[in-house]
């Protein structure tokens, strides 16, 4: 008996202090885009104290209880968790979840600027969409990725994004020159330029004459193995042996061809080198 | 008693004085090896006086009085002989500075000695070691030395077309979007590596080349590790590498790791760095007549000739050598800098050292030179 007589006290203590939270409540809203103007309804009467805290915010404010707690879009601006507090002879809280807004930006990055021709897997690229508060928007939306050069397209794809990101890998191509690569949502774009360049010299050959000064020494037209002139610059090693020992001159390719002078009067060996890769060899008879 | 110390003090100068010229007298009369030093004999009545005399005046700079103890029978004037030793052009000798010397006599009659002389001088590069052997002659109570006519590379006024290739770098406006003006480091890879003890330490050595199509400036870092996975030491290539890297340019690379044996190292880990720089194909430098020899003093080296086959004067060659054996792997990496500037289309003779345990493994080699305009820099 004194047992029941101890639950029922409970339970009205209980029903005493439901009633004093009746008077006073705050109701969150349960979907709240960032940006956007928020009221959150309250219940009770008298005057109360609202405090707000989220991601870079934080205020307090007088309110009135049985009126509605208006929050502007200002305060809103940034995605996550926020917390509202109502306090006038207890403290209420409440919770609400800010997500993203509609998309704004797609922030797009690609690697490597540089990649040579004929590599699997070579180039990646990584896009982000943001809404125009820089938020990363997480529910997923789908990406359309594009490559193409010289207009032609190469490689369009569509990627839902996970998590905010949508990325993808590809091989590069078989031509030497630019590529663009785009990213688009919706009527959002973004373009990057990816520098395909000649990979390797293939097929290295040399040709050589004597002149009075000593061996006139010439490549051809030093491309890689997929028919790619290899750029501007390039440093070929040229190396004749010959009865005073040896020569050698690292000479830049300029217009596909790269030449050196070599003073070597005797018979001679010359061969041809560019980074790991060697070319072919010529004999040449000595100084006449 | 007030002026004792004042007695003292003169009695001390005067003994002072009285010893110096006993030391002078001691070091003219030096059989053997004589070490370099600013005293000057008077009379030159040995060719060691001689030449100590000439080498200590050359130190001072004084060159009048140096150049009386020279013979000029190959017609070499004063100031041809003042530019043989303080360099010109920018040249790494017209930056150093005459430390020291040892004179050993090699050939000795009544008339004409033949001396050798290690000369060595302190250079913002380091200190550099040279070896001279002097021819010199006796004029009545002098010895005097003879001196050679100095070959000094002349130029002719010309004018030589440069169209090779420049490389520079734009960096982008500051209100770019994040990730729209990334241009990626140049791609470099070590193509080579091999770890030795040597007398003086540690070396790691290899060759690390370019594969990229824009010019790197490259620094190799290395780091010894014990069997307990704790970093022993860490050093850099410094000096010891081409830094600034063509496209598919090869350069060896060298780190020194003093007083330390590979006994205790259980790991290298190899670091290369490669950030995008400003270069130029120009100029272009051909070794010519490169030969491995034996030199006077029983020494291996690597002799040959700096052809610069362009229209800028190079002011510090350095020439870096990465030397292979039979299964062409790299067994050794030596330097030096040629103390004379490089003018254009002219030559100039290098040689680099090969120490005595590798030479006879060697059996190829690859030169690369490195090189330092003052225009440039």
């Amino acid at each position: 008996m004194a047992r029941l007589l101890q639950f029922f006290s409970i339970l009205s203590l209980g029903a005493l202090f439901c009633g004093v939270c009746g008077a006073q409540d705050l109701h969150a809203p349960s979907n709240v885009t960032a940006g956007e103007d928020v009221a959150l309804p309250t219940s009770g009467s008298g005057k109360a104290t609202f405090y707000l805290a989220g991601p870079g915010i934080s205020q307090k404010n007088d309110v009135t209880l049985g009126e509605e707690i208006r929050l502007s879009g200002q305060d809103l601006r940034y995605a996550g968790d926020y917390t509202a507090i109502l306090c006038s002879d207890t403290c209420h809280t409440a919770t609400f979840y800010v997500t993203a807004a509609k998309p704004a930006s797609v922030i797009f990055l690609v690697h490597p600027s540089r990649v040579p021709v004929g590599q699997n897997d070579a180039v990646s690229g990584v896009a982000f969409p943001f809404d125009q508060y820089r938020n990363l928007i997480t529910v997923p939306e789908n990406v359309n990725f594009q490559l193409s050069a010289k207009d032609a397209s190469l490689w369009p794809r569509s990627i839902r994004t996970q998590n905010g990101v949508a990325w993808f890998r590809a091989n590069s191509g078989k031509s030497a020159g630019p590529v663009q690569a785009v990213a688009s949502l919706d009527d959002l774009s973004a373009k990057r330029a990816v520098q395909q360049v000649a990979s390797d010299p293939c097929n290295l050959r040399i040709t050589g004459q004597r002149t009075p000064n000593g061996i006139l020494v010439q490549t051809e037209p030093v491309h890689d193995c997929a028919g790619n002139v290899v750029p501007d610059g390039t440093i070929v090693t040229f190396t004749a042996t010959g009865p005073n020992g040896k020569g050698t001159v690292d000479a830049p390719v300029k217009q596909g061809i790269a030449r050196a002078k070599i003073e070597s009067p005797g018979t001679s060996v010359i061969s041809v080198a560019s980074g790991v890769v060697m070319g072919n060899e010529i004999r040449l008879g000595a100084q006449p | 008693m007030k002026y004792a110390i004042a007695i003292i003090l003169v009695a001390v100068t005067a003994g002072l004085m009285v010893v110096g010229l006993f030391v002078t007298a001691q070091a003219g009369g030096t059989i053997g090896i004589a070490k370099g030093s600013a005293l000057h004999t008077a009379k030159a009545s040995t060719p060691d006086q001689a030449l100590n005399n000439l080498l200590a005046d050359v130190q001072r700079r004084n060159w009048d009085r140096a150049f009386a103890n020279v013979v000029s029978t190959g017609g070499i004037t004063e100031p041809a002989f003042i530019q043989d030793w303080i360099g010109s052009n920018g040249s790494v000798r017209s930056f150093s500075s005459l430390e020291g010397f040892e004179v050993r006599p090699l050939h000795e009659t009544n008339d004409e000695a033949q001396m050798r002389v290690h000369l060595h001088f302190s250079s913002p590069v380091g200190p550099i070691e040279d070896v001279r052997d002097f021819h010199l002659v006796r004029e009545g109570d002098l010895w005097k030395a003879v001196w050679p006519k100095v070959e000094i590379p002349s130029v002719p006024a010309q004018v030589i077309p440069v169209t090779y290739l420049r490389w520079d770098l734009v960096t982008g406006s500051a209100g770019d979007e994040w990730g729209a003006k990334n241009v990626d480091s140049p791609h470099v890879r070590i193509i080579s590596m091999n770890a030795v003890d040597s007398a003086q330490g540690s070396v790691v050595m290899g060759e690390v080349t370019n594969e990229d199509t824009v010019p790197a400036f490259v620094t190799v870092n290395a780091t010894l590790v014990d069997g307990a996975g704790n970093a022993i030491d860490e050093e850099s290539s410094f000096d010891k590498i081409a830094h600034v890297l063509l496209p598919k340019q090869v350069t060896p690379y060298r780190i020194d790791f003093p007083n330390l044996s590979l006994k205790n190292v259980k790991n290298v880990h190899m670091d290369v760095k490669a950030t995008l720089v400003p270069a130029s194909a120009d100029p272009v430098i051909g070794v010519m007549n490169q030969k491995i020899e034996t030199d006077s003093q029983g020494k291996s080296v690597l002799h040959g000739d700096l052809l610069n086959q362009s229209g800028e004067t190079v002011n510090i060659p350095h020439v870096i050598v990465s030397f292979y054996d039979n299964s062409g792997k790299v067994v050794w990496v030596s330097d030096g800098y040629v103390d004379r500037a490089l003018l254009p289309q002219s030559t100039e003779a290098f040689a680099v050292e090969i120490p005595k345990s590798l030479a006879p493994s060697i059996h190829n080699f690859h030169v690369v030179v490195n090189q330092y305009s003052l225009n440039n820099s």
